[in-house]
């Protein structure tokens, strides 16, 4: 397999490898000279500056970006001001910091995203040098001013800028410097000439690396691995120092004679790229070198590896795994080689291959050389080799009886999604370690980002993701940039998007639409909103837009009150009271809710209500109800005018004279309680007649009887009640004489005996028609009188004996 | 009888169990000594969860009831336990804001039972206190009252929901039976009637919808939702089954209730829970109550064979009859002496207020009968100045039976009715009750045909919510009559009714109605749906439904599952409906489940349309 390993270098114990990722697709006229570049990692995107200082009017610099594999994704003239730095968020969006400590926010179509400033200060003083990068938080800045004064930045999207102390000794930029994230805190390390300064939030501290030579007058580059753990320092006497980012141990100090650049340290066993103008270097622990004749690039640090990207080709230089190392070593005799071998000779049906099969198994090693050669597949970028291990792999396993396909089966799956984002086409050169780093979730938002939505959708059917966190999430991507289309009518979208989303778990349209409102498209996200199931998701947005009736009548649809209350508050707020209550009076639900709402809270609103709405009726409902909380007579009367007039409107006369009665009742009560003391007010006529019966005051009783118009019978009723209960049965005998009793004279007899008075209750038995007469006997108890009864009465005694059976029972 | 072995009921003590771990995560949110402040209706349904002891271990002070007044705490730590309602949460507004006044900090929670709504914030935030109270919420729905009956505790969904058409309750009851079907579920038949039947429905499929599906065995696998407006005849009408008499008279609140001296026969009164633990109390709650007196004699004279049993015992049968059966047999005596108690002195408040003539009348108007003479014993009713309640009781049903038929007497009672009697105040519950469609007044001939005009455009809109403006503008039609006829709910007359061995749910109204509601749920379950009840339905106003087969549930008819039957009432039931669907259950082979918003009589009923003005 000498052809594996051509392209292998030895850095001490290691291996170093550099691999052609692709040719360029990009069609650079200059090179990369005179650019601004800023590639992200990940295999992310590459923005070119061109010029930058250019600034005259006629001839703005072009901002370009392209993928990873060259492919243009926007140009456009750079308008803004001169830019400092480019820099990715981990967001895919591009970060153009300018002179002034502006920071524009582009996607990576080159749409403006937002922009904000690293503070006022900087306006004046100007950013001299910038950063960005990433850590736990997020993506972040950093910028040093002329002043010679570093602001962080943690996070872009939740910014908090920090002004760090000033550097002692300080004047303009520092010779080099580097951000730092140690202990969940971000500093920047700096070099002013031969010092060394640890900036973090509230000090200044100098710091000087171990066995650094003494001879160093200045520190000119300084580089951190991608992990933030490792450092390395060049200095101007030639000298490389390289560490631990902490600056506590000093891992080697390399002399080299010439320099020009210093880029990024990477991987396991910590070695250092430099790069000069045509030269690169590959420095590690060990005082070993490599060198690649190189034309000028661009470096970019990954998590395990570099890419080098030149004006043609992209290539990624890592140290080579262990795992393929041992394999494709020559003459390796690791299980893994052993088992590649067999199934070379397998297939050239050798019978070679089963000694080689056999020295594996006789090690029982068989297991491991599986294992191996799954690894080594997934670090392999050529998909020959990576099937020729796979196969390998595959031919171990069927001599293995308990071996788990488990790893087997991802690894083939990752590396068809791996080897599908690999294509040129679209451009994401990652390594099977930084696929895992990444994750699949993470993966799929990059494509969503470049709009890759077919290849995502097939991604997460064909890597099994949930629904949740997979299809329905691009296909909300999806819609979200669909709607942003200018050139498709409101129509044609909402239809494309109700096809394509149909009714998808997790997909929601109110954050369509929303998202179409944003893009100025309101007529769009109303019609959005419409497929939305969940009538409570579209009221905030409705109300966004200011559709407020719309909102009310979602919001009643979906018989939550809660969010009824939200709209109706919020419109209270909002629109003029009339406009409010016609808004009410189209929607009975809300109306009746706000109602009684304002019973407790808002009583005058109450009133007006009813008035906009001519109720009538319920406007002299609530006079009534507001009546009692009058305390003054007076005003309580006058309410209750105000009741009477509205019952007329409404012309309920009933009730209108049922309160011109209570009105009436009031005003005699009054002068009663100022005459007599009695204690009236606010009884109700009944309560009032009884109550002046037992006063005695038998004139005034009669008075409201009479002009009250009371029923007879009740009337009866109530005297003799009131009669029998002082025991006044004299003028109960009187009063049963005044006239002939509207209510008959069985209950004189029951009220009687009520009192046990069998004596009086006797008088009254002879008044008492034929057909009670029976009853009356009973209720005496005189079964004397009963025996002498006509035979027609007799039937009825025994009627009522059945009745009085039945009646014990129950 | 045809009895089939009935299914077993699922154990309802686990929603016990579940209340009392979320009250006590929820005070624990609150570290520290505290005073708690709990609604006075709160009270009972609290002690079902949690006793005081299970509340001090979790550093509760002091236990207030809230009285809207002000406060007399010294702790620096206020805990409030409350129903969602704004003049509670106004009070609290007005003891936070005294505090601030007087320059005194302290930390105040708020616990909103069963949810919090958006109102209540909204106070809260008028009064400018938002920031200084937390506030949560305790979902605590269900209250297990017995092994058959579980209560949402919420008395005002009716007045609420039926008479001001406030919907606020409606997902609660969404809520509550999410709860119950994430527990007992999932239901595979789910029938109902009534708009907040639909209403209630509706929410709860949504809740289903967004909430995460387990498959799971069934233990309830159907459920019958009905809205109380569907059926007022019956909890208007006396009730006579020995549990609904017990609440007529005594009130049962939340399962329990107090007999006074005059039942206990001392002085004092006694707090007695009422439900299948009690063996006497199980033995007669479903029964009519003529026959009460007959148990209760029998079982006096089984006890007192028990007690013989010791003459005549040597020394170690002795020993173990004390120490085994004389406990239960003591408890069985004081119960047995209270309901005696209970139901002699039930018997003499019965007799004192004619409750013969009473009873007579009812069936008349249920009957359709002599309705002449029911209105003129209505009146005397009036004019005797009994009970108001009554009163308003009896004219609701005779608006409601004869449907205004017999107008010209309504009219008549309507001038004989006493505002100057009961007060002015009254032409507001008169307002509510012909709102509720309680109480129809014939409206001249030509305001109607406007209202048929104005309904029949409504009509045509198809916003559900017009429809509910058009009903309390336009007095609802009961049909009661033609309901009777088409569904039989009265028995013929003419035969004796043997009390003592019903032979169908009228028994429960001394053989002369049966039920609606309870009718209609047997029809449904009869006919697997609402064919051939079209005419039933378009009497009562439609919106009825049946929907079969959820996913992963069991549909085979015959499984436990299918025969457990949750009914929900909105709007409250009564304990003569519970008895019904009790004997329903028996003469059928199904177990009936009743989940209600509260339990419900007439007097309740009537009070809830009272305005009462403080």
């Amino acid at each position: 397999m000498a052809f594996i390993t051509a392209n292998w270098n030895p850095l001490g114990e290691a291996f170093y490898r550099k691999t052609e990722l692709y040719e360029m697709c990009w069609n650079l006229r200059d090179g990369l000279r005179d650019c601004l570049v800023a590639a992200a990692p990940y295999g992310g995107p590459i923005a070119l500056l061109r010029e930058p200082h250019r600034r005259s009017p006629s001839s703005r610099p072009q901002l370009e970006i392209y993928s990873a594999s060259g492919n243009s994704l926007a140009s456009f003239p750079w308008k803004s001001g001169p830019v400092v730095q480019l820099g990715w968020t981990v967001n895919d969006e591009l970060l153009c910091i300018q002179e002034d400590g502006t920071v524009l926010i582009y996607d990576l179509f080159g749409s403006f995203k937002r922009h904000f400033s690293m503070g006022q200060e900087v306006v004046q003083s100007q950013v001299l040098e910038a950063k960005v990068f990433h850590s736990p938080y997020g993506t972040g800045v950093a910028i040093v001013t002329g002043s010679s004064r570093f602001t962080l930045a943690t996070n872009i999207d939740d910014l908090k800028l920090r002004r760090l102390p000033e550097v002692p000794g300080l004047q303009g930029a520092p010779s080099c410097w580097a951000v730092l994230t140690q202990d969940r805190q971000t500093k920047v390390l700096l070099a002013n000439g031969a010092d060394l300064f640890i900036l973090d939030n509230t000090s200044c501290t100098a710091v000087s690396p171990p066995g650094l030579s003494p001879q160093v007058s200045s520190i000119v580059h300084m580089s951190v691995s991608f992990s933030y753990k490792y450092l390395a320092l060049f200095t101007d006497t030639g000298h490389l120092w390289t560490g631990s980012a902490h600056l506590q141990v000093s891992q080697s100090a390399l002399c080299l004679s010439s320099m020009w650049g210093c880029r990024r340290p990477k991987s396991q066993q910590p070695s250092v790229v430099l790069m000069w103008d045509r030269l690169l270097l590959v420095a590690g622990v060990c005082n070993d070198i490599i060198q690649y004749p190189h034309r000028p690039c661009v470096c970019v640090g990954e998590l395990d590896g570099v890419r080098v990207v030149s004006s043609s080709r992209q290539e990624l230089l890592q140290e080579v795994p262990l795992v393929c190392q041992e394999i494709f070593k020559i003459a390796s005799m690791a299980p893994g080689a052993l088992l590649l071998e067999a199934h070379r000779e397998y297939e050239k049906c050798s019978q070679k291959a089963d000694e080689y099969l056999r020295e594996i198994k006789e090690q029982s090693m068989l297991g491991e050389a599986v294992r191996q050669c799954v690894e080594a597949a997934g670090h392999e970028y050529d998909i020959q080799t990576q099937k020729t291990l796979l196969r390998a792999a595959s031919f171990g396993k069927c001599f293995l009886t308990d071996f788990s396909p488990d790893s087997f089966v991802a690894t083939c799956r990752e590396l068809r999604v791996l080897n599908a984002v690999r294509e040129a086409g679209v451009g994401l050169p990652l390594t099977h370690s930084q696929f895992k780093q990444m994750t699949v979730q993470v993966l799929i938002d990059r494509l969503v980002y470049r709009q890759f939505y077919p290849l995502a959708i097939e991604i997460c059917r064909y890597l099994k993701t949930p629904d949740y966190q997979g299809v329905s999430r691009v296909l909300k991507h999806w819609a979200s940039c669909k709607v942003q289309q200018k050139d498709l009518s409101d129509e044609a979208i909402a239809r494309a998007v109700c096809l394509k989303v149909g009714d998808s778990a997790g997909v929601s349209y109110s954050h369509i639409a929303a998202k179409a409102y944003e893009c100025g498209r309101t007529e769009l996200a109303i019609k959005l909103l419409d497929y939305e199931a969940r009538s409570g998701e579209q009221v905030p947005l409705l109300l966004k837009m200011k559709r407020s009736q719309l909102a009310l009548s979602k919001a009643v649809e979906s018989g939550d009150t809660d969010l009824v209350y939200t709209v109706v508050t919020y419109l209270k707020n909002e629109m003029n009271r009339g406009d409010f209550f016609m808004t009410l009076r189209n929607q009975p639900v809300a109306l009746s809710l706000y109602r009684q709402f304002c019973k407790l809270q808002e009583q005058d609103t109450l009133k007006d209500l009813y008035n906009q709405d001519d109720d009538h009726q319920e406007l002299a409902n609530y006079y009534v109800t507001a009546s009692y909380r009058e305390k003054r007579l007076e005003s309580r009367l006058s309410v209750l005018q105000s009741a009477v007039d509205e019952y007329n409107k409404a012309k309920n006369e009933f009730a209108a004279k049922a309160t011109e009665d209570e009105m009436r009742l009031l005003r005699f009560q009054r002068k009663l309680d100022d005459e007599k003391g009695a204690g009236l007010l606010g009884l109700s006529l009944q309560a009032t007649m009884e109550a002046l019966l037992a006063l005695g005051l038998h004139k005034q009783a009669e008075q409201l009887y009479r002009d009250f118009r009371v029923p007879d019978k009740r009337y009866w009723w109530l005297k003799l009640k009131s009669l029998a209960e002082k025991e006044e049965w004299e003028e109960l005998e009187k009063f049963s004489k005044s006239k002939k009793s509207p209510i008959g004279y069985l209950p004189f007899v029951e009220v009687c005996m009520k009192r046990h008075n069998k004596h009086e209750a006797k008088k009254y038995v002879s008044k008492v028609p034929p057909e009670q007469k029976v009853k009356a006997h009973l209720a005496v108890g005189d079964g004397a009188v009963l025996a002498r009864c006509s035979a027609s009465d007799r039937l009825l005694i025994d009627k009522l004996n059945r009745a009085r059976a039945t009646a014990t029972k129950k | 009888m045809s009895e089939r072995d009935s299914p077993e009921l699922p154990d309802f003590s686990v929603l016990k169990r579940l209340a009392r771990d979320q009250l006590i995560y929820l005070l624990e949110q609150l570290p520290g000594k505290k005073d708690l402040f709990i609604e006075a209706d709160l009270m009972s349904p609290l002690d079902r969860i949690a006793n005081v002891s299970t509340l001090k271990q979790h550093e509760v002070d002091k236990l207030y009831k809230v009285e809207y007044k002000p406060v007399v705490s010294t702790s620096d730590q206020l805990c409030f336990l409350i129903r969602p309602r704004i003049q509670t949460v106004k009070w609290v507004c007005d003891v936070v804001n005294a505090d601030k006044a007087a320059g005194k900090f302290k930390r105040y929670k708020i616990i909103f039972t069963p949810q919090k709504f958006y109102a209540c914030e909204t106070v809260l935030e008028e009064q400018g206190i938002f920031g200084d109270v937390s506030t949560d919420e305790w979902a605590f729905y269900l209250l297990p009252l017995d092994e058959d009956i579980i209560n949402l505790e919420l008395p005002e969904f009716f007045r609420d929901n039926f008479l001001e058409g406030d919907q606020r309750w409606v997902r609660t009851g969404g809520s509550a039976l999410h709860l119950f079907h994430s527990i007992y579920g999932p239901f595979s038949k789910v029938y109902g009637i009534g708009r907040c039947s639909k209403m209630v429905y509706e929410s709860w499929r949504e809740q289903v919808k967004e909430g995460e599906q387990k498959a799971r065995q069934a233990e309830v696998g159907t459920v019958f939702l009905i809205d109380r407006d569907v059926d007022f005849v019956t909890p208007l009408c006396s009730q006579v089954v020995y549990e609904g008499l017990v609440d007529d008279i005594f009130r049962i609140k939340c399962g329990c209730v107090e007999f006074g001296p005059d039942v206990t026969s001392s002085d004092k009164s006694i707090k007695v829970m009422l439900n299948s633990q009690d063996k006497v109390f199980n033995e007669i709650r479903n029964e009519h109550f003529s026959n009460v007196f007959g148990f209760l004699s029998q079982k006096a004279r089984n006890l007192q064979t028990a007690y013989d049993k010791r003459r005549g015992m040597d020394i170690k049968q002795m020993k173990t009859f004390v120490s085994e059966e004389l406990k239960g047999l003591k408890q069985e005596h004081r119960l047995l002496s209270l309901h005696i108690g209970a139901s002699e002195s039930m018997m003499k408040k019965k007799t004192k207020q004619d409750f013969q003539e009473l009873l007579k009348t009812e069936h008349s108007l249920l009957e359709g009968f002599e309705i002449r003479e029911c209105i003129s014993f209505i009146e005397e009713h009036i004019n005797r100045q009994v009970s108001m309640i009554e009163s308003l009781r009896l004219l609701c049903l005779l608006s409601l039976t004869e449907n205004g038929e017999s107008n010209q007497f309504s009219n008549n009672l309507n001038s004989a009715w006493p505002c100057q009697s009961y007060g002015v105040d009254h032409l507001l519950t008169f307002a509510n009750l012909k709102q509720l469609g309680l109480l129809v007044e014939q409206q001249p001939g030509e305001t109607l045909t406007v209202m048929e005009s104005k309904m029949g455009k409504l009509v045509n809109d198809k916003t559900a919510g017009k429809l509910t403006d058009a009903f309390s503008s336009l007095a609802k039609k009961s049909n009661f009559r033609a309901l009777s006829r088409r569904l039989s709910l009265v028995p013929k007359s003419d035969e004796e009714y043997d009390l003592r061995v019903p032979r169908d749910m009228a028994y429960i109204f001394s053989g002369a109605y049966i039920p609606l509601s309870c009718k209609l749920i047997e029809q449904v379950l009869e006919r697997d749906g609402w064919t051939g009840l079209e005419e039933v339905t378009r009497l009562l106003n439609g919106h009825e439904f049946a929907v079969t087969g959820s996913n992963g549930a069991d549909l085979r008819p015959q499984s436990d599952a299918q025969r457990i039957i949750l009914v929900m009432f909105l709007g409250g039931c009564t304990f003569s409906e519970i008895s019904a669907l009790r004997f329903l259950g028996r003469e059928r082979g199904y177990k009936f489940i009743v989940l209600t918003t509260a339990i419900t009589n007439s007097a309740r009923l009537i009070e809830a349309m009272l305005d009462n003005h403080v």
